[in-house]
């Protein structure tokens, strides 16, 4: 009973991270299908940015926004100055040049980490508040982790009214179901472009703040976690949030529950699911027609 | 006709006399990109603080240093050898920081016949099955340093029954079933044993299944991964339950900076300690603190000994290094009386017989120390087993020594 009340909180847990660190690659792949191999290199920059914060003595909640913040503007410049520019090129040409760029990307940024904060692994500090175990019985359960849950769902709620309820999440879904003839109807395609991207890498970014305290941050984190979320993207189906969303939490439970009760295969468990989705339901679980 | 020849003696004398003031070229194989980078930065300052303390001159021959970034990666690592060998005809190659890479570049070395003196790759092959008459370690291998915890855990601690949890690939396999077999030679029992993926972004489902009943958890890991293990294994309040016992990274000072409360009282095999009392390591810790501002770990107290390797070989031949076959010779066969680590001879496969310390993290002067609450002198890679019968056997790894005691 505690095994499984311990491991589907543990399951739980990861599905909340995974949904923070996803989110935003799947609105950027939905929109701009761009396949942005730098966002694991994002959520790594937004957990030194918070790092830095926590040092210099500013508060958590701050710490998150201050990471989340950085990293968007670092997405929007990325975004104006680079990618754009490969917009033009034909389709085919295009994704692999947009492949290529972000992976290098990936590189400079992760190689700018490495300068700036060195190679030292570190841990992101809590505060008081929020550290501690909840103790149900003779089971511990580390308090903060409970804590990320909640922000995934507030983080996902907020996301799902935004992209449903106002003009502008309109204006984002016009693009991902119709690129060209939301331009045709006069969208500000660009400026939605931009926005889009600050958006996502922003996510990444608090992803990252919201990860340290649990993963703690050094050189490497970026290409730990881009392939999760290249996984949960997969599985879940395209430019879609409630995609990411299921997704997140069906690998996190997969991947708990795999690794204590099937251990010899904890490094096939992750990536069996996207397969056989691959395979019986390409599009993903919740992929949009042809995306 | 005789003016001619005078002048051709001359010139073969002075160019004799100018090979001889040829400064030696070391080519140092370390890490400054990518996830391995903060081990690459140790192992430097490790070197450079020797050689800085020897003002750059070896046997009375200035040295120059070649540094060849592998970014941890054994296909760079072999080219980056080829380079340093190939091009600029180094002389002795010191590195490089894993053990994969050393195991790369291992063929070569012996092709190529240059020395090499590894700073810190620890796997068993290297000395053990796959013996290299070039290539001398001037550090203990994954298992040296558990086969002795082992039976300190049995017959001091009194541990009976005993969980294992380690990284997925080879040093953590072999540093497991040094300190599963001697253990378990000395009455105890490994219970369980979980192998988390090296890259896994959450231990929290390993740690709950950790069996509660064991006297303690042997954790076996290197780099972020530690201080990740012992922070997550404190939030899921096992702290101060049930002990921990690990291998030398798992609480190494590199990353013992960086760590809080959640480290102290964990007790590890090492063939270091910044933490030990001894008047060499002493002056190093303060020159090493002076310097950098962090106490040496294993990255920096490697290629500081590979340093002192060096040098011992290099006085044994009057500083002529390219005589390689004496200069290696004197090289396997050196004996250190005193250096940060203790006194240490090298076996007939090239690997030190040394001390290994068991310590256990304290909190002194308000920082994290290991300290030595034991010694085993003199210990060899073979522990207390007959070489010959531990050769004969398959080299440690995931499943051998069998586990028979599971539940």
């Amino acid at each position: 009973m505690g095994f499984w009340l311990i491991q589907g909180l543990n399951g739980l847990a990861l599905g909340g991270l995974l949904f923070l660190l996803s989110s935003g690659f799947s609105l950027i792949f939905g929109l701009m299908r761009v396949a942005n191999l730098t966002h694991g290199a994002f959520f790594m920059l937004g957990a030194y940015v918070g790092l830095s914060a926590r040092w210099a003595g500013v508060g958590f909640a701050s710490s998150v926004l201050l990471g989340g913040l950085a990293v968007a503007v670092t997405g929007g410049l990325v975004e104006r100055l680079i990618l754009r520019r490969l917009v033009t090129r034909p389709p085919a040409q295009r994704t692999l040049a947009q492949v290529l760029v972000t992976l290098g990307l990936a590189f400079i940024i992760a190689d700018g980490c490495l300068w700036l904060w060195g190679g030292d692994p570190m841990p992101l500090p809590l505060p008081a508040a929020l550290s501690g175990a909840v103790r149900v019985g003779t089971i511990a359960f580390p308090f903060y982790r409970l804590v990320v849950v909640l922000i995934a769902v507030v983080v996902a709620a907020a996301l799902w009214l935004g992209l449903e309820r106002t003009r502008a999440g309109a204006m984002i879904r016009a693009g991902v179901d119709d690129m060209e003839m939301a331009s045709g109807l006069g969208l500000p395609v660009s400026r939605l472009f931009t926005g889009v991207f600050c958006l996502g890498a922003g996510l990444a970014g608090m992803g990252g703040v919201l990860g340290g305290p649990i993963l703690s941050v050094y050189p490497g984190l970026d290409t730990d976690m881009l392939p999760l979320a290249l996984v949960v993207v997969i599985l879940g189906g395209i430019g879609s949030l409630s995609g990411a969303l299921t997704g997140s939490f069906i690998i996190g439970f997969i991947y708990t529950f795999g690794q204590a009760l099937l251990p010899d295969l904890a490094y096939v468990i992750l990536f069996l699911p996207m397969v056989l989705v691959l395979v019986v339901r390409p599009r993903g679980l919740f992929g949009a027609r042809g995306a | 006709m005789t003016i001619r020849i005078w002048a051709v003696l001359a010139f073969l004398l002075l160019a004799g006399s100018a090979s001889a003031q040829e400064p030696i070229r070391v080519g140092f194989l370390t890490v400054r990109s990518g996830a391995l980078a903060a081990g690459g930065r140790q192992l430097e300052e490790g070197f450079q603080l020797f050689l800085k303390e020897r003002h750059h001159v070896l046997a009375g021959r200035k040295v120059e240093v070649i540094w060849a970034d592998t970014a941890g990666q054994p296909a760079l690592t072999k080219t980056k050898t080829q380079e340093l060998v190939e091009r600029h005809r180094v002389h002795v190659i010191i590195g490089p920081l894993a053990a994969f890479e050393a195991l790369a570049i291992n063929d070569y070395v012996k092709q190529a016949e240059v020395p090499i003196i590894s700073s810190s790759a620890a796997a068993e092959d290297l000395t053990q099955r796959k013996p290299n008459p070039w290539f001398v370690r001037a550090v203990g291998t994954s298992a040296q340093v558990t086969q002795p915890l082992g039976e300190y855990a049995a017959k001091v601690l009194g541990y009976r029954r005993v969980a294992t949890i380690a990284d997925d690939f080879a040093y953590g396999h072999e540093g497991t079933s040094g300190f599963q077999r001697v253990f378990e030679d000395n009455g105890g029992k490994v219970v369980q044993k979980l192998w988390p993926p090296l890259n896994v972004a959450d231990y929290g489902s390993y740690i709950a299944q950790i069996k509660p009943d064991v006297d303690a958890v042997y954790a076996g890991f290197a780099g972020a991964n530690g201080l990740r293990f012992l922070k997550q294994y404190a939030e899921y309040g096992l702290k101060g339950r049930i002990p921990v016992l690990g291998n030398m990274t798992l609480v190494d000072e590199g990353i013992l900076k960086s760590m809080g409360d959640e480290a102290l009282g964990v007790v590890t095999g090492g063939w270091y300690a910044a933490g030990l009392d001894t008047p060499a390591n002493r002056a190093f810790v303060a020159a090493v603190r002076q310097e950098y501002k962090a106490d040496p770990g294993y990255y920096t107290v490697g290629a500081y000994m590979a340093g002192l390797f060096l040098e011992a070989a290099l006085r044994t031949v009057g500083g002529r290094i390219e005589d390689k076959t004496a200069f290696m010779k004197a090289l396997r066969g050196l004996r250190l009386t005193e250096s940060p680590v203790g006194s240490l001879r090298l076996d007939e496969y090239g690997n030190p017989v040394l001390n290994v310390y068991i310590r256990k993290v304290e909190r002194r002067e308000g920082r994290l120390v290991n300290v030595v609450v034991q010694t085993y002198p003199e210990t060899s890679q073979f522990w207390k087993y007959d070489p010959r019968t531990f050769l004969a056997a398959p080299v440690y790894s995931r499943d051998y020594p069998p586990a028979r005691h599971l539940e």
